[in-house]
């Protein structure tokens, strides 16, 4: 006899996820996700998930990933809190709708841009911030006022049963769901048509959720990865800025995150003082036995744990080891680990690196590094350490990237008056704060107009005289205006 | 892609409104002028078998051509785009500039060529192509000349406590090398227009006119070769075998004007590589009369966003009309007068309404017409002239909602009235179906109005006039669902081809230990307690005084 739990799973089938979203378009259909009291309530169960299940959350992560519970609680209960409570209290004006002016073609008249919801709308979570990048995308949904469906990465399964659970509890179930799964249920998942799909991944199913999304025409948001790159400019302060990089390396859930510095790009000269800066901050942060320290993720699972030590154990890679290196794949961890002048046809230098090492590249001068990132497909992020603002200046005008920042890394994306995406391989479309509300909404272009100054000037027939007027009023002289206004009453 | 090229062909039914509808119309196009750098590649002129109903495949035949425009010409010429764009040329103000007002010199300079291939194309009456393309582009090109110098600038935003110190900005960038495939309705200004917003924008650009307008085609082909910097802006002919060696390449933008079946195939090659699309589709945009109205008014505007705009061949055109049993006499018997005053006892021989495109988009508005329960329900029009391709303005009363006519995007001179009991009936009517690219209502019931506004949606609506709301350059203009996905026109434009890059600033001073490991208990406290004062604080007095407070805080503890 199958338990029924393996029923439940047998059945979520495209069928089953069929019956589901005809089920939420029921509801959204209702209208009642459209009032502004409903958003906010939901909005507020979310925020209630964050105050009373913290410590819930911090196991789930540590089940997952071994996640240091301060980086759990700063890097997504905390990031998920304030994104609620930016929404409940930004939401009002959000949903006003934007008046935009007019022009002389349609006088009388006025108009605006209505933020509406799109309908029901699929979020496709990830594994690395499974709390986080699964619920601020909802965030978003549900500020816009859509019906929503949750996919949470079945890579971090604590945390994704713990969603389950907990908007089970919380939340609209007849307008919000969690479905739990791998590949099998997200195929049936996007075999349906969406309003809008939010999917956290990788380039190689970005491809294939926007292929099935195309069947629908649906529009998506794509948040992909990328080597993000960290060039830095000799003269600065070694100490602050090794620390801020490893921050953003080992201390984002140990590199296994889309906006983690991939690799440094630096000077010949400079590299080793950057170098002895790295390690001497490693050992303040780790300690000597990093293996053994609380305060470091693991690595997710042990198909990711293989294919990191294979790109260090290739055979032009691994003798370039010059900090770290030390593993033990019973507890699935790897030693924070720096490698120097790695070949760039390395695999370690082809893909998205994900995890703890950290290749540097050198340059005779800074000014090469930006030939090597351009060169390269367009990562999330770039970062730049420098003192030197013309550097800074050129950087920001000739490196394509999703978001560019000097003299930090990751911390961007804690600003929620800036767009979180990417461009090109690192993605299609932005969310976070506000940007989260216009996602998941359709800006409907609304005009009125009375019926009172109806000009027979653009009516058939048309007359030598009418295509006279209308030129003159489209030339726009003053004279024209007049001869044409009165052309117009006489029309 | 072969694949994809046989699709096309497999599939080139009568429906729809793509560009690759083309197969069908006889035309022949000389290579009078090489508008490449590399010859090779001068584009095919093709003829197609005329007669191409439903299914059968055109048999496509090279005539005079050198090379076909293949996967491999298009290859070569992306290189070549995005090697200019490399340069770094096309992101500078002045060449955004430069292109801009050479586009505004040549639609003053060219305007009555222009006119002649629209009336080439489609009979379109002097006065429409003015309107309606030639002066929505001047002004098109005018605005963003006016506004691209703030359009460019960074937009600074507020950071938060989190990040202090630091600043931020938005700065606008360039996406690369774009693709704008084009349409036949509005031949001229579909394809000008969002090639204005990528260069305002800073890209290189491919255009792909629609091959069903020939003249306008190979007209836009010559003028862009002339007007614009050729190393950066180029325009590429032909027809579904070109689109498909275009669709293969990666793009780092296509924005394609048509039906949603081709919208499909544009999306899913674009997948691909990750490319971004704008699709600006149609559907059926119903126009709900209300008996609270003036009447004459509400007929001429409905008038003027049907058979006025290309005889109903636009996406944007009045497709049905929606009022109530009681009311729809009166509707008729305005409607009647307004179209004699407008087109006169003969509209067949007027000189102010297009024809039809192709015999394609003839016969499938003919047999629209002529399906069984539709034939028999019409209530003025109905004249057809399959040579010069002319269908008299057409109105239908109640017709069964399960037929072609009420199941596809018109696109002609059809209009269809379906009546409902109350004008609130017509909300399920439609939202029944697809969501369309715009819903116009006439009514004066400030009520009803709000209610549209509030739980209809479309791609625009617009109350009291049909079709006025994309002259309004402050406002998108997009579909949603069916009828589309992205935007452009005015500052749109150059949104929707710029990438909105986040930067942020910080300087290396002011470092607090309290963000790095080793996470101790302490930390962990301070962390949560300044996370929860910055969470509930937002005043800027706040800002400052917060992190002032916790790096005392800090400090007592001795952990810096």
């Amino acid at each position: 006899m199958e338990t029924a739990e393996e029923v439940q799973k047998a059945v979520f089938d495209s069928r089953e996820a069929a019956a589901m979203v005809e089920e939420l378009r029921g509801s959204y259909r209702s209208g009642k996700t459209r009032s502004y009291e409903w958003r906010v309530s939901q909005l507020k169960k979310l925020e209630k998930i964050t105050e009373f299940h913290e410590q819930e959350i911090v196991e789930a992560l540590r089940s997952d990933l071994s996640k240091p519970e301060t980086e759990s609680f700063v890097q997504e209960i905390g990031m998920l809190k304030s994104a609620c409570k930016l929404a409940i209290k930004n939401l009002k004006s959000w949903m006003k709708p934007a008046t935009a002016k007019t022009s002389m073609t349609t006088f009388p008249s006025s108009a605006e841009i209505v933020s509406e919801p799109l309908g029901v709308v699929l979020v496709i979570s990830a594994w690395n911030y499974p709390f986080l990048l699964s619920l601020d995308p909802v965030v978003g949904a549900i500020a816009a006022g859509n019906a929503v469906v949750l996919k949470p990465s079945e890579l971090a399964p604590a945390t994704s049963s713990l969603l389950a659970k907990l908007l089970g509890e919380y939340m609209d179930s007849s307008s919000v769901r969690v479905v739990e799964g791998a590949v099998a249920e997200t195929s049936a998942l996007l075999e349906q048509k969406w309003d809008k799909i939010c999917y956290t991944g990788n380039g190689r199913v970005g491809r294939i959720v926007m292929a099935s999304a195309a069947k629908h025409l649906t529009p998506v948001l794509l948040e992909l990865g990328g080597k993000c790159p960290v060039v830095v400019d000799f003269g600065i302060n070694l100490q602050v800025a090794s620390r801020r990089i490893i921050a953003g390396k080992w201390g984002c859930n140990n590199g296994q995150a889309c906006v983690s510095p991939d690799h440094i790009i630096t000077t010949k000269e400079f590299a080793s003082k950057l170098v002895d800066a790295l390690k001497s901050e490693l050992d303040n942060f780790y300690g000597k036995n990093p293996l053994q320290s609380k305060d470091l993720s693991r690595i997710v699972n042990s198909n990711h744990y293989d294919r990191l030590t294979k790109l260090l154990d290739e055979d032009k890679v691994s003798g370039k080891v010059i900090h770290g290196g030390e593993r033990d794949k019973s507890n699935l961890r790897i030693a924070p680990t720096i490698l120097l002048d790695v070949p760039q046809d390395s695999l370690i230098m082809q893909e998205e690196i994900f995890g703890p090492l950290l290749p540097i590249i050198t340059v005779d001068k800074i000014e090469d590094s930006f030939e090597l990132i351009t060169s390269g497909t367009k990562p999330l992020a770039a970062y730049l350490f420098t003192n030197n603002q013309k550097l800074k200046d050129y950087f920001v005008r000739n490196v394509s990237a999703g978001g560019l920042l000097i003299n930090d890394t990751t911390l961007h994306l804690t600003v929620p008056t800036l767009p979180f995406g990417g461009v090109g391989e690192s993605g299609m479309g932005a969310y976070h704060g506000k940007f989260s509300f216009e996602a998941f909404s359709h800006k409907k272009a609304v005009v009125y107009r009375g019926f009172f100054g109806d000009a027979a000037v653009r009516y058939p027939p048309y007359t030598k005289g009418k295509l006279t007027i209308l030129k003159a009023l489209v030339g726009g002289s003053l004279l024209g205006i007049i001869r044409a206004l009165f052309g117009w009453s006489k029309a | 892609m072969k694949g994809l090229c046989i699709e096309l062909l497999h599939n080139s039914r009568l429906v729809g409104i793509g560009s690759t509808e083309a197969f069908s119309y006889r035309f022949q196009r000389k290579n009078h002028q090489a508008f490449f750098s590399f010859p090779k590649v001068i584009v095919s002129s093709a003829s197609f078998s005329q007669r191409c109903l439903p299914t059968v495949s055109p048999v496509v035949t090279e005539v005079e051509e050198k090379k076909t425009f293949d996967s491999e010409s298009a290859g070569l010429l992306v290189k070549e785009l995005r090697k200019s764009f490399n340069s770094g040329r096309t992101k500078s103000y002045e060449w955004r500039m430069l292109q801009l007002s050479n586009i505004a010199r040549m639609l003053d300079e060219k305007e009555e060529d222009i006119v002649e291939a629209l009336y080439k194309d489609l009979s379109k009456p002097e006065l429409e192509t003015f309107i309606s393309e030639i002066s929505t582009a001047k002004s098109s090109c005018k605005e963003a000349l006016e506004g691209l110098k703030q359009w460019m600038i960074p937009q600074k935003v507020k950071t938060s406590f989190a990040t202090f110190p630091s600043s931020a900005e938005i700065v606008s960038e360039p996406l690369g090398v774009v693709l704008v495939i084009s349409t036949w309705n509005f031949p001229f200004l579909l394809s000008i227009d969002p090639v204005i917003g990528a260069i305002s924008a800073g890209n290189a650009v491919v255009l792909k006119p629609s091959e069903i307008a020939p003249a306008t085609s190979s007209l836009l082909a010559q003028l862009v070769e002339e007007y614009l910097d050729s190393s950066a802006v180029k325009v590429v002919e032909g027809a579904v075998p070109e689109t498909t060696a275009l669709l293969e390449q990666k793009w780092d933008k296509i924005l394609y004007t048509g039906s949603a079946r081709v919208g499909r195939i544009v999306m899913a090659a674009a997948a691909k590589h990750l490319t971004p699309v704008i699709l600006e589709l149609g559907g059926k945009s119903p126009a709900i009369v209300d008996s609270y109205v003036d009447l004459q008014v509400a007929v001429r505007r409905i008038i003027a966003g049907k058979w006025a705009l290309n005889n109903g061949q636009a996406c944007i055109g009045v497709d049905y009309i929606i009022t109530t049993k009681d009311f729809a006499p009166k509707l008729i018997d305005a409607l009647k007068e307004g179209l004699e005053q407008f087109f006169g006892k003969d509209p067949m021989n007027s000189k102010d309404i297009s024809r039809i495109v192709s015999l394609t988009q003839f016969a499938r508005l003919v047999k629209l017409l002529e399906e069984d329960r539709v034939s028999d329900k019409i209530v003025l029009g109905g004249q057809t002239d399959e040579k010069q391709l002319k269908i008299a303005p057409t109105i239908l009363l109640d017709i069964p909602e399960d037929t072609q006519i009420m199941n596809e995007e018109i696109f002609g001179p059809l209009m269809p009235i379906v009546t409902v009991e109350k004008i609130e009936g017509s909300f399920d009517v439609i939202k029944s179906r697809p969501k369309p690219l715009a819903v116009y209502v006439f009514t004066s019931d400030e009520q009803l109005k709000k209610s549209f506004v509030e739980n209809i949606s479309s791609g625009g609506m617009l109350i009291n006039d049909t079709v006025l709301h994309v002259a309004v350059a402050g406002l998108p203009f997009g579909g949603v669902g069916e009828s589309g996905m992205g935007s452009y026109h005015g500052k749109f434009s150059f949104d929707g081809f710029s990438h909105k890059k986040s930067v942020m600033y910080r300087s290396l001073s002011g470092d607090s230990s309290l963000r790095y490991p080793p996470y101790t208990p302490e930390k962990q406290k301070l962390f949560k307690a300044a996370l929860s004062v910055s969470i509930h604080c937002s005043s800027t007095k706040v800002h400052v005084l917060i992190p002032c407070l916790s790096f005392l805080l800090v400090k007592a503890f001795g952990l810096l």
